[in-house]
């Protein structure tokens, strides 16, 4: 199969997960999220409370989905980075290592500018993360979590 | 390509369901969606025309509950049926886990089904994929109507290789939820197999 199973380790989400808090703070930003292309949410920070995280994952991934095939047509590789002006939240998204989705989420309280410039370094310290994990993911030997799942276990999911 | 969140003990996976315009695909998950317990679903997201088509997808989060202390997550999705919206349907199948197959079981939609069967199979191709190795169901979608194929010549057609298949009616529900929890079954048991 062409995709590999996407597994995520203690050790990196954590790694991740410190990225992600530190550019919330550094951007001045509402909140940040880490989608992955299939729009599964993999990390989240900052006011997420009252977001329907989950909706603006898979949303965020079909709108990149969509872009990425604007920019095949257009024979470019990708567009990586995409800005939503809205009258009170902008949003900031940027594909990292054509991977993952970095998306930003900010008010008045802070620029474009100041988005982009901690959004490059973010999405360098998650591209070293990712390929790290890629890596792990891809070692032999690295068995399924549920290869001692039964059927029962699975019919046990559908009985109520 | 299910996503196994080991520090947070989650398994998330996407299922997508495929088949010719009008043939009920939304219809699928709308009643999904009505039927489910409110704690175990997501807001369901169509992105749609004025008239109610789907234009890009539709979505919705299912969490099915706990197998050996890993939350378990199902994202629906469907595509959009009409023919030219095909660029579209190609990015919903990526990092798709099992795939739902709705035929419009109206004698008249014949070659639609068949056409949207063989578009599936290209566009799964075209990634990578082969839908004979992908977790796939079949549903024979309105037998409530006038003017429908008997199952034997909607398998004769269209299920060659003998998947699972169902006979529903998505308006009232019939068949639904076996076809969800068959797909959902088959996507399971590949992940214990360590695919896909």
């Amino acid at each position: 199969m062409v995709n590999p199973q996407m597994v995520m380790y203690e050790e990196e989400f954590n790694q991740i997960q410190t990225v992600v808090d530190h550019l919330v703070k550094s951007a001045n930003a509402r909140s940040v999220f880490i989608v992955d292309k299939n729009g599964q949410l993999i990390a989240a920070s900052g006011d997420v409370e009252h977001l329907d995280t989950t909706s603006l994952a898979s949303l965020t991934a079909g709108n990149i989905a969509a872009t990425g095939g604007m920019a095949k047509l257009l024979k470019e590789n990708e567009f990586a980075t995409q800005f939503h002006e809205g009258e009170r939240a902008n949003v900031y998204i940027m594909l990292v290592g054509n991977r993952v989705i970095l998306v930003v989420i900010f008010d008045a309280k802070s620029s474009l500018g100041l988005v982009r410039l901690r959004v490059k370094k973010a999405s360098e310290e998650l591209n070293h993360i990712f390929e790290n994990l890629l890596k792990k993911v891809a070692e032999p030997g690295g068995e399924s979590p549920f290869a001692e799942i039964t059927d029962e276990d699975i019919d046990n999911l559908f009985n109520d | 390509m299910s996503f196994i969140n080991l520090m947070a003990r989650e398994i998330n996976c996407k299922i997508v369901y495929y088949g010719p315009g009008l043939c009920g695909k939304t219809t699928n998950l709308q009643y999904i969606y009505e039927r489910t317990n409110p704690e175990a679903k997501g807001k369901m997201i169509s992105l749609a025309t004025e008239t109610d088509r789907t234009l890009f997808f539709d979505f919705l989060p299912l969490a099915l509950g706990e197998i050996r202390g890993f939350k378990t997550r199902f994202y629906l999705y469907t595509v959009p049926g009409q023919v030219f919206y095909d660029a579209s349907r190609k990015l919903i199948l990526k990092g798709v886990d099992g795939v739902v197959f709705v035929a419009d079981s109206q004698i008249a939609r014949m070659e639609a089904n068949q056409e949207s069967l063989e578009n599936l199979r290209t566009n799964l191709a075209e990634q990578g994929y082969s839908l004979d190795k992908l977790p796939y169901v079949i549903q024979y979608n309105k037998r409530d109507m006038p003017d429908i194929g008997s199952v034997e010549e909607l398998r004769e057609l269209l299920n060659p290789t003998n998947v699972p298949e169902f006979e529903a009616c998505a308006r009232t529900g019939v068949g639904v939820f076996d076809t969800l929890k068959a797909v959902a079954k088959l996507v399971l048991t590949e992940l214990k197999r360590g695919g896909p």
